[in-house]
């Protein structure tokens, strides 16, 4: 058995690691060593946490740890880097679910611990958390229950908001917004109810008030995501992020446990910021991204006048096999075609004919931020070709050739030119700046935003039609 | 519907209307193509390449012109080939309608259609029809040929064992499709090239070629050319003055010039004045693309290579496309392909004139017995103007104030935010008790640490960074083992399904994030 003491000493070990793991990410080298910090920092912490006082069960405690550990490993190893948008929902919905869990036990423990007191009862059997609960005086517990309502409270929202959030990624659920009747009235009602509920339950009600604040705020998660469309998956699924961490913060809280609240307030905190860099890259403020739908149309938008100039794949390959600079940017669509394999197999060609090549990386492409990052690793395209919005943005003027490939709403220079667009002041790419530009794309319609898009009529804009894979590798033998 | 071509009959003309590539093409819209003996053979295709794409070869230009439904050719048609028209017929080619009206009688007296080639309209749909552009750019480069032809040095500036050569100096007049064209080819012949235009808004362009665009002293705005369908307005005397101050003042240094000025419906503009020849270096070329219309420089004569007396060479070529006449005939060929089909536009092979669309209208001289020209102005600009935002250039000192202005909002933000803090953690200091003190300092730091790391991450690493934090928010197993211990039933049960799950996100979390950063490779 460890003392208290020791358990406090590897406690503030491992959230100095946890600390690291994060900070290890500023780089791709230095990351690969962080995410040990962070899985030390884990092991201590468990460790610790198993040996210290007041624990009991191993026999429970290894068997669980097992089958979990096992599970864990199993999804890992299984999943599609295509999928990781759902794998990270779906992940959320566990934190969201055990949180709500804790906070209950917390609850039925505080229940326990107090009828021993009425009782008169000897407390010195109590071990841990109860002997802990017992020490409390009136305030700390109404504190108490602020934390196990709060902690209950987040994590229904996080469980259920992350499972439809899984549902919308995995396709299993229409990614179009659906709202009840009522929309968000019927959500600030709720909201409302469950303070109610909170209120009466630290003033002293049972534990059934605990279990209507976990349906209602299951609800309003639900309803909550279920409003909100797929290209804003980016924001929902940070957020949600967030709600993980500010959930284990307020279950420290309940605990007292200092090391549950440091790592809930820097997963919380990642989460915000996340969010905060979603919400800038689409120029739109996190309020009306959570309330769904794009602010009131401002007025008539810009006509767009041309037409779309559709291209074959021959066309491509010759203006590629003379071009000395070339950008790609992708988008969704990229992953939807599971097309990154062929992109990455171009990029190869091409750069063995000396040409340089490089991808440009809007913050909201795809469905996770840094989504698009991590298929390119996985198609073996290296990162340091793979570059950031601001990085890049300045050099399309000097590039002969910009591939768009499954993207639209991010390469839309209606963001800029028209102030009537609902998009308008959104950071884009300024592909059209390139002499050529070819946008592979399915059809003609417009994208998810049904925004119409100016850069597909540009004179230097050509449509490559088609899905994704297949045109690429149709353009992929007339490139030598 | 059969398409007819003609033999060209004006005299030195080598293009023809059709290519054995553009047949196909046709071929594949549906249309049967017919072409006189020998038309192609000035421009390099003879009539067997034709007949391998499937045209059918017609002995005189007559069985052309009574076989086809539509006739095509790149010169204005002569009276003959006009008389040969029929009712229904459609002929397609240069017509330049405003300096032959009595030709375009004729034809309304046939009844037939005319579609004129340089009269379509300018606009953004219609360049793959646009003619004028393509034979412009064909005479922009064959025009820098030309001149390197009599120009008697090399372009680019060489440093050799026998001594140094300097790059020569091209002054391109007009920055129109020409004019770019020249430019390109220019510049890649390695001359220091520079150009100018009375639209500045095409400034971008010309450097965007890699020429410098002459700039001139002259403060007034000059209008755009957006409002005369992309052709440059005429100027203001002030400012033509302004221009040729300009020219004057580096006319001795120029060894080539190359003028591309043309103002529609009028006489070519003069730019370059006869003391500016006169001051110009003997072997000098001048190359004057407006010969046809008077030339803009007034010793130029049409279709004539003449000396002057100090030995500089001006040439007045009008037939510049003709002299390139295969690549010219394929891009017109391409043209009139492009108008085919949109005069077809259900890929049936009929024929469906639709006067209600901008750009058939506008290059419609006579249709059905009418006359159909000059037709109303189109219904879109040609060129969305643009007016050229002064915020796009800032001085260094609006940057500088920017930054300033900035850092103090920067400053009041944070200010701000500090104070409204304080302000809430007095709030909850006041009234909470010790013990949830100590936690909430704890928290608050934690957040703020939490702020400073996270602003480091790569954007690169964010879906890394999101399953790592799934990862370590399976912390809250944690708060799961301390339960487990319970003497209750449910909260056993609670603790051990929290430990389960909890450990598949701490796993699993830490596996992906792993197997992703593994990923991540340098080249």
């Amino acid at each position: 058995m460890l003392s208290i003491g020791i358990t406090s000493a590897a406690y503030i070990a491992s959230a100095v690691l946890f600390i690291l793991s994060l900070g290890g990410l500023s780089n791709q080298e230095s990351a690969k060593r962080a995410v040990w910090y962070g899985i030390a920092g884990m092991a201590l912490a468990m460790f610790a946490t198993v040996f210290g006082p007041g624990v009991g069960n191993y026999i429970l405690i290894a068997l669980m740890v097992a089958i979990g550990s096992f599970l864990g490993v199993a999804v890992a190893k299984r999943v599609e880097m295509t999928d990781m948008p759902q794998l990270v929902a779906a992940l959320h919905s566990f934190v969201g679910l055990a949180a709500v869990f804790i906070g209950l036990n917390a609850e039925f423990e505080l229940a326990t611990v107090r009828q021993l007191i009425q009782s008169d009862s000897d407390l010195t059997d109590l071990t841990g958390f109860g002997k802990k609960l017992a020490a409390k005086d009136a305030v700390e517990i109404a504190i108490l229950k602020v934390e196990v309502f709060l902690g209950v409270f987040i994590g229904a929202v996080t469980f259920t908001g992350s499972i439809v959030a899984f549902g919308k990624l995995a396709g299993k659920l229409d990614g179009k917004p659906f709202k009840l009747p009522g929309g968000h009235a019927l959500n600030a009602i709720a909201l409302l109810a469950c303070i109610l509920l909170g209120i009466w339950y630290t003033s002293g009600s049972g534990v059934w008030t605990m279990i209507a604040v976990l349906i209602i705020s299951g609800f309003i998660g639900w309803h909550l995501i279920m409003g909100i469309g797929g290209a804003d998956m980016p924001v929902v699924v940070s957020m949600l992020n967030s709600y993980s961490g500010w959930a284990a913060a307020a279950i420290g809280f309940t605990l007292g446990n200092d090391l549950l609240i440091v790592v809930g307030a820097l997963v919380g905190s990642s989460g915000a910021i996340l969010s905060y860099i979603m919400c800038k890259a689409m120029n739109r403020n996190f309020v009306s991204v959570i309330l769904g739908g794009f602010g009131g149309n401002k007025g008539p938008q810009m006509k767009v006048e041309g037409e779309q100039i559709a291209i074959e794949a021959d066309g491509v390959a010759t203006i590629l096999n003379e071009a000395d600079s070339v950008v790609i940017i992708p988008g969704y669509g990229m992953a939807v075609a599971q097309a990154q394999q062929s992109v990455s197999e171009l990029v190869r060609k091409l750069r063995a004919q000396g040409k340089n090549v490089r991808f440009a990386i809007h913050p909201v492409a795809g469905r996770l931020p840094g989504h698009m990052n991590v298929l390119l690793a996985e198609a073996r395209v290296p990162y340091d070709i793979v570059m950031e919005m601001d990085e890049i943005n300045d050099d399309f003027p000097e590039t002969d050739v910009a591939i768009v490939i499954g993207s639209n709403d991010i390469v839309n220079p209606a963001a800029q030119d028209d102030p009537n667009s609902p998009i308008a002041g959104m950071p884009v790419l300024e592909c059209w700046k390139a002499k050529h530009v070819f946008v592979s794309k399915r059809g003609q319609g417009t994208g998810y935003s049904g925004i119409e898009n100016p850069l597909f009529f540009k004179e230097n804009t050509r449509m490559f039609y088609g899905d994704a894979k297949a045109s690429l590798d149709k353009l992929l033998p007339m490139i030598d | 519907m059969k398409i007819g071509t003609l033999k060209e009959t004006f005299e030195g003309e080598q293009r023809v209307a059709l290519t054995p590539e553009s047949a196909l093409q046709l071929k594949k819209l549906g249309h049967e193509c017919i072409i006189e003996k020998g038309a192609g053979l000035a421009s390099g295709f003879n009539d067997a390449e034709y007949k391998s794409a499937g045209v059918t070869i017609a002995p005189t230009a007559a069985a052309v012109a009574k076989a086809s439904d539509v006739i095509t050719k790149v010169r204005p048609p002569n009276t003959t080939e006009v008389k040969r028209l029929s009712t229904s017929q459609t002929l397609i080619s240069f017509f330049y309608p405003s300096s032959n009206g009595a030709l375009m009688e004729l034809a309304c007296a046939r009844s037939a259609s005319i579609i004129a080639m340089d009269m379509v309209p300018r606009i953004s749909r219609a360049q793959k029809m646009d003619a004028l552009s393509s034979m412009a750019n064909i005479a922009g480069y064959r025009a820098v040929i030309e001149a390197s032809n009599n120009f008697g040095r090399f372009f680019t500036g060489q440093v050799t064992a026998a001594g140094k050569v300097p790059p020569a100096k091209v002054l391109i007049v007009g920055a129109g499709v020409a004019g770019l064209a020249a430019i390109g080819t220019s510049t890649s012949l390695g001359a220091i090239t520079y150009a100018f235009d009375v639209r500045p808004e095409v400034a971008e362009q010309v450097e965007s070629m890699g020429a410098e665009f002459v700039f001139l002293d002259f403060a007034d705005e000059q209008a755009d050319g957006a409002a005369t369908g992309g052709y440059a307005p005429v100027s203001s005397p002030e400012f033509a003055a302004a221009q040729l101050k300009k020219f004057r003042e580096i006319a001795p240094e120029i060894d080539i010039v190359i003028t591309t000025a043309l103002i529609p419906n009028r006489e070519a503009p003069e730019l370059w004045t006869q003391d500016m020849v006169a001051s110009m270096k003997p072997g000098s070329v001048i190359i004057d693309l407006a010969a046809e219309k008077g030339g803009n420089c007034k010793l130029t004569i049409a279709d004539k290579r003449i000396v002057t007396d100090n030995g500089v060479i001006i040439i007045g070529y009008t037939d510049f496309p003709s002299r390139m006449a295969a690549q010219a005939s394929t891009l017109y060929a391409n043209n009139i392909r492009h108008m085919i089909s949109d005069l077809t536009p259900e890929k049936d092979g009929l024929v469906k004139h639709d006067m209600e669309d901008d750009v058939i209208r506008g290059a419609t001289v006579t249709h059905e017995g009418e006359i159909t020209f000059p037709p109303p102005p189109p219904k879109v600009q040609a060129i969305a103007a643009q007016p050229k935002e002064a915020s796009n250039v800032k001085t260094a000192e609006q940057i500088k104030a920017e930054e300033a202005a900035n850092f103090t909002k920067a400053t009041r933000q944070q200010y701000g935010l500090l104070a409204i803090g304080g302000a809430i953690m007095l709030l909850i200091g006041a009234y909470a008790p010790a013990s949830f003190m100590q936690h909430f300092i704890v928290f608050a730091l934690a957040c703020f640490v939490g702020f400073q790391v996270i602003w480091g991450v790569a954007h690169a690493l964010h879906t890394p960074l999101m399953a790592v934090t799934n990862a370590i928010s399976g912390i809250v197993v944690v708060g799961a083992l301390l339960q487990i211990g319970s003497g209750s039933f449910l909260v056993w049960l609670l603790a051990g399904i929290s430990v389960l799950i909890a450990t598949i996100n701490i796993v699993g979390g830490f596996m992906v994030t792993r197997r992703m950063l593994a990923m991540f490779q340098k080249s």
